[in-house]
């Protein structure tokens, strides 16, 4: 292995500061004994406890999974058909235009994102609720599903489609046996990334949400605006514990495959009659 | 020639399992078929052969059900199929990918097509179980494609083309990803595959020598139009015309005009100050029609001096000489500036060698050694 340079180690140890200091002292924080959030009085896990016991946290942290569980799955699927049709059908009339408007939420300023759809639920009468939640969640996260799918889409080879047709497949059976478990590894990370998306939106879910159907970070939100909390900070923690064993779980997943397919070839190399 | 040789394209009776009538082909304003019309016979191994661009690809596509005809019909068994799409065909491709399942084992690749007719199950394990025996992968059935070797995968994918029992097996460059020695290995499997099974072969190919020791017939495209349909033999023998003779092997071009000089045999005026050649020819020239004289190289003998009995002898100097090991081939300038190439077998160790560079050489050859093509 290569040492570093001085120079190098200096950005690394910066960069990194820079992104996990805060985080570290949320951590520190929440396993502090005292109600003083910048005070520390010595080590303790109550606030765990005490955020177990809060019923009004634990309604929240429902409602985020169910609307996170929901709107990721639909997204997955709508992103998925339209980065199936952009990549798939060719040139027709309209294709930049459309391709286009599919990736412009990504670049779209979420309160407007979010007062568009307010409009739109108040439009039609759609009381909101976990319902208009979940809907507005679907719209903002397809565009990045279709994005994760069509990159995967774009170097698939498509004669194993024609293969699975040749051997007497319809189109939907090619995709469902032949296409769909190929790029099955993308689709699967397009809805952790839609999962994610949800999970921590705050400014689409206040203009969506009704007053039954408050989310964690609204809840959060305006907890913290009474002032922070060690509670809070306690369920930070652990909102970072979730997505930090997710996250290196897909790492891991997605490594030991490549480990083994490289291993599996080199194999298969050397045994060549 | 022997009555039990397999020709049905002599015979006027013999029904055609495809016939190409007019079939034109455009993408575009691009035409990649250009009104061509083709029968193929049953038990044939045809060869389409032609440089990459020549609408080869998509005559074999068409046949396979991905692209349909612009203008005119294409049957099989004397049915047009235009139209029918690829699952609804009798008609099984191998891919020049291979495009093998990567997600599904051996077995279940093989499988894949016959699961589709959702045929009994001990049908479906019986028949895997004897495609893999035809391919010898009995020992790989459980492996997933990335686990094998490029030839194996070969050899997984025809065993998956021909589960279902085809009628038409189509080969797009099946063997153009393996190397050399492997290929002409697998040449020899394939024919054997064919004879066993009894399908009808048709194989995409721009490799020359592959076409010639596979096919019963290759047909010579170029531009979207066939150039030449014939046995192997009679393309590299008799091709009627110079970019035939030209894409198949290797030849020397001689133009010149030619004059009738006795039954089917033609005097060929060709360079200044140069004796003319004498050649025979079935077509008929007129007096002072241009022509050109095609003559393999194997056909041309070099000598040190002018072989008395010869008809036709030039002179020249060796300009260079290409060592293959087995046969050499002699590249001779002639005064007139002309390069003919002229090849021998290697019979004698090289430094017991001949000629080398600069020698002054006599090339000969008999009057049948050419063949007489029109400009």
């Amino acid at each position: 292995m290569n040492r570093l340079s001085w120079f190098n180690t200096v950005s690394l140890t910066l960069g990194f500061a820079f992104l996990y200091i805060p985080m570290v002292i949320l951590v520190i924080y929440s396993f502090n004994e005292s109600k003083l959030v910048t005070v520390w009085a010595g080590f303790s896990t109550k606030w765990y406890g005490q955020l177990l016991k809060d019923q009004a946290f634990l309604n929240a942290a429902w409602v985020t999974l169910k609307v996170a569980v929901l709107s990721s799955t639909i997204a997955t699927v709508l992103g998925t058909m339209a980065a199936y049709v952009m990549v798939r059908s060719g040139r027709f009339f309209g294709r930049t235009l459309f391709s286009g408007m599919i990736y412009a939420p990504l670049v779209m300023p979420e309160v407007i994102t979010g007062l568009s759809l307010l409009l739109l639920f108040i439009g039609i009468g759609l009381d909101r609720g976990v319902m208009t939640i979940v809907l507005a969640h679907t719209t903002f996260s397809m565009c990045y599903v279709s994005v994760v799918v069509s990159s995967r889409l774009v170097t698939f080879d498509k004669s194993l489609e024609e293969a699975a047709l040749d051997l007497g497949c319809t189109p939907a059976e090619a995709f469902r046996l032949v296409t769909l478990p190929i790029i099955a590894p993308a689709v699967v990370s397009g809805w952790l990334l839609a999962f994610t998306l949800s999970l921590d939106d705050l400014v689409i879910a206040s203009f969506t949400s009704g007053p039954s159907s408050t989310t964690l970070p609204i809840k959060i939100f305006s907890a913290v605006r009474l002032g922070v909390s060690p509670e809070i900070n306690a369920l930070s923690t652990v909102m970072i514990g979730i997505v930090t064993v997710g996250v290196i779980a897909t790492s891991l997943i997605t490594k030991t495959q490549k480990v083994r397919q490289q291993r599996d070839e080199q194999e298969a190399a050397r045994t060549q009659e | 020639m022997n009555s039990t040789k397999f020709a049905p394209w002599a015979d006027p009776e013999a029904k055609p399992l495809i016939r190409f009538q007019n079939v034109t082909k455009r993408f575009g304003t691009f035409t990649a078929i250009d009104n061509l019309s083709l029968d193929i016979y049953e038990r044939e191994f045809f060869a389409l052969l032609g440089p990459s661009g020549c609408g080869k690809t998509t005559m074999m596509r068409m046949l396979g059900g991905f692209e349909n005809p612009t203008e005119g019909r294409i049957e099989l068994a004397g049915k047009d199929i235009s139209g029918v799409p690829p699952n609804k065909r009798a008609v099984n491709m191998m891919f020049q990918s291979y495009a093998l399942f990567p997600h599904l084992t051996v077995w279940d690749n093989i499988a894949f097509g016959l699961r589709r007719d959702s045929k009994p199950k001990p049908e479906i394990e019986a028949r895997v179980a004897e495609m893999l025996k035809l391919t010898r992968l009995e020992k790989f059935a459980k492996r997933k494609p990335h686990q094998i070797s490029g030839g194996q995968r070969q050899r997984v994918a025809l065993a998956r083309s021909l589960a279902k029992a085809p009628k038409l097996l189509l080969l797009d460059e099946p063997l153009g990803a393996l190397d050399k020695k492997l290929r002409q290995d697998t040449q020899f499997e394939l024919m054997d595959i064919q004879e066993k099974t009894g399908t009808t072969f048709v194989i995409v190919t721009h490799d020359q020598e592959e076409a010639m020791t596979v096919a019963s017939r290759v047909a010579v495209m170029d531009e979207g139009r066939l150039m030449q349909v014939a046995t192997p033999d009679r393309i590299y023998e008799s091709p009627n015309s110079i970019y035939v003779a030209d894409f198949i092997g290797e030849v020397n071009i001689i133009e010149g005009t030619a004059t009738p000089d006795g039954e089917e045999t033609y005097r060929i005026d060709w360079a200044d100050g140069q004796e003319p050649i004498r050649a025979t020819s079935a077509r008929s020239f007129a007096t002072g029609e241009k022509c050109a004289l095609a003559i393999r190289p194997e056909k041309v003998t070099i000598s040190a001096d002018r072989p008395a009995e010869a008809v036709n002898a030039v002179q020249g100097k060796v300009l260079d000489i290409a060592y293959l090991g087995n046969i050499s081939t002699y590249h001779v300038e002639l005064p007139s500036g002309t390069v003919i190439k002229a090849q021998t077998a290697n019979t004698r160790r090289i430094s017991r060698r001949s000629f080398t560079w600069d020698d002054p050489v006599w090339l000969s050859w008999t009057v049948t050694g050419g063949v007489l093509l029109a400009e």
